[in-house]
């Protein structure tokens, strides 16, 4: 039997079926590996080993009286954007450095129903606002295939962790990358549901219209099993669908033959890793081979998906984080002298440089006289680039392209420069602005450091995904290797 | 596309943000960049698009019946208030 924190949560699940092992040893033993290695890696901020102890102890008694679910006793973490009732909950923010949620997220009671146990909050660019986690409050995580280089963002913390085999798997979420960008440079798989898939009650908001929540694991086998479980109409979450949740175990082993796939020729274009890209070209041989009809798409309006970006996420973020105001909850500056001064110096003290200029800029495309100019001028391009997609899809079944540029970049970077460090997520943004499912996985190694691609489906099309994703890792092993000295 | 210094303290004072003398330049320079890069959307031609309005196509805003569902949390939720007094929030004085 190989290492427990080697195993993925499909096969950490049976495992505890076997009763090969308790929810409590296996607990201890991952408490152990995430507290070792958190002053090197930083990956978590906050570790509940008391909780995660009385949860696994339940669970062992759940499956002593035959009452376990095919979840119940594998230990994950939750990125710390989520609420978990009576524990910190602080968006990597000073100003919810001190928050205790009153309420569980949706996601967090679904999965604590189905029993499974926290082991604690990952660590998070502040409010989920980054691409290299560096804007956390709580200071950058490092990616442990080499500690000099960020691990992406926004759940940096959560991809870090997984990569490292701290946890099986983290729930993470992705408004213009999030989940997949850092799953792509940390080697790990991560999925981004359809919008309105998964609810999003009780996840900090950032940009309304595109936020999701999703997972890294180590594989899109584990992405299917909790996903069943976390998906789902939720009544609290007006945006959330109300469609019956598929078995997406059922149809991971589909044969390819006769699938159709898209090559996104706007990704390969210009400023794109040689490396990563031989890397694509490779695993879609590998499709090729399986049966899969490779065929170039067109999506002339999707290299303006940052610009676009860059004005609707400001604009919700800035409107979304307006209730941060020194008054109910989160930070309070020192001595205020009335209560503009409060709001003021709270919210200048309270937040980070990036998520200020992020609710600066929402700010300003949303001022009168600037609001058809940049606002809708934006909401209408992003209309063209949804357009192009729903072509796309009838003529392919998922599209391809790259997830990232460059594999991981070093700390401080691209720091200097907003606009270098949101070019990152160049092929990451579309799928936002469309409500589309994606996700990322592992297909290479270059330097030492992983290389991903990103397969893009139509709506609520999770279930083609991830098993193009699986028929693609039962070939290779790209999912499975560790970064050195965390195997 | 090119902010200024009265830019930004207009922008901050709209977001209700204090910022430091230092802080001034960065947000020039970065926004001004961020701008730039937004320019770029007068490339495309929306003369015959609608803006998007939901990212699901024909999904609109599910609204609940207007009836009471939840009860009163108060205490719990005032424990990550930073000032409470007999259940209110306190400020600073408004009105004089």
């Amino acid at each position: 039997m190989s290492e427990l924190h080697e195993k993925g949560v499909t096969e950490l699940a049976a495992a505890l079926r076997a009763r090969q092992v308790s929810s409590v040893e296996l607990t201890r033993a991952l408490l152990e590996r995430v507290t070792r290695h958190q002053s090197e890696l930083n990956a978590f901020i906050s570790i509940s080993a008391e909780g995660a102890l009385l949860e696994a102890a339940q669970a062992d008694v759940r499956r002593s009286r035959s009452d376990a679910g095919p979840l119940t006793g594998v230990p994950i973490a939750h990125k710390d954007i989520f609420c978990t009732r009576g524990e910190k909950t602080t968006c990597g923010s000073r100003m919810l450095a001190n928050f205790v949620a009153p309420y569980d997220a949706t996601v967090v009671e679904r999965l604590r129903a189905a029993g499974i146990v926290m082991l604690g909050k990952t660590n998070m660019d502040e409010f989920a606002m980054g691409s290299s986690n560096e804007t956390s409050f709580f200071g950058p995580v490092k990616n442990p295939w080499d500690r000099a280089r960020v691990p992406g963002g926004s759940s940096g913390g959560s991809a870090a962790a997984v990569a490292a085999r701290l946890v099986p798997a983290a729930t993470a979420t992705d408004t213009g990358g999030s989940i997949r960008q850092p799953a792509a440079l940390c080697g790990v798989t991560g999925l981004k549901p359809t919008y309105g898939r998964v609810s999003r009650y009780g996840l900090i908001a950032f940009a309304s219209s595109l936020d999701q929540a999703g997972l890294i694991t180590r594989s899109a086998a584990d992405a299917a099993l909790l996903l069943g479980a976390m998906a789902g109409f939720d009544e609290r979450d007006s945006t959330s669908v109300e469609l019956p949740v598929p078995d997406y175990g059922a149809a991971l082993e589909q044969p390819l033959k006769g699938l159709k796939i898209g090559v996104l020729k706007e990704f390969f274009d210009t400023g794109l890793d040689p490396a990563i890209e031989q890397h694509i070209r490779a695993a879609l041989d590998l499709l090729r081979s399986q049966g899969a009809l490779i065929k170039d798409v067109s999506l002339p309006n999707l290299p303006l998906s940052v610009p676009t970006y860059y004005v609707v996420a400001p604009a919700e973020c800035s409107s979304n984080l307006a209730r941060f105001d020194g008054v109910r909850y989160g930070y309070r500056c020192y001595k205020p002298r009335d209560l503009l001064d409060l709001y003021q110096r709270s919210r200048g003290e309270g937040f980070g440089a990036e998520v200020k200029r992020r609710i600066m800029t929402g700010t300003y495309v949303l001022s009168a006289g600037y609001y058809d100019a940049f606002y809708l001028k934006a909401q209408r391009v992003r209309q063209l680039i949804s357009n192009d997609f729903e072509r796309a899809f009838h003529e392919v079944d998922v599209v391809i392209g790259p997830t990232t540029p460059t594999t991981a970049f070093e700390l401080g970077a691209k720091t200097a420069d907003p606009v270098t460090m949101y070019l990152n997520d160049i092929y990451t943004i579309g799928a936002n602005l469309a409500g589309l499912p994606a996700i990322s996985l592992p297909c290479g190694l270059a330097q030492g450091l992983p290389t991903a691609m990103q397969i893009i489906g139509p709506h609520f099309g999770e279930e083609r995904l991830l098993n193009v994703a699986h028929r693609y890792q039962l070939e290779t092993d790209w999912h499975r290797r560790a970064p050195p000295g965390f195997a | 596309m090119s902010l200024n210094r009265r830019d930004i303290e207009n922008i901050a004072r709209l977001a209700r943000l204090a910022l430091t003398e230092q802080e001034i330049p960065l947000y020039v320079e970065g926004l001004s960049r961020i701008m730039g890069l937004v320019g770029e959307l007068d490339r495309a031609d929306t003369s015959q698009v609608e803006p998007m309005a939901h990212p699901l196509p024909g999904q609109r805003q599910r609204l609940r019946a207007d009836a009471v569902t939840e009860t009163d949390h108060h205490q719990l939720y005032q424990q990550n208030a930073p000032q409470v007094e007999a259940a209110l929030y306190l400020v600073p004085r408004v009105i004089e």
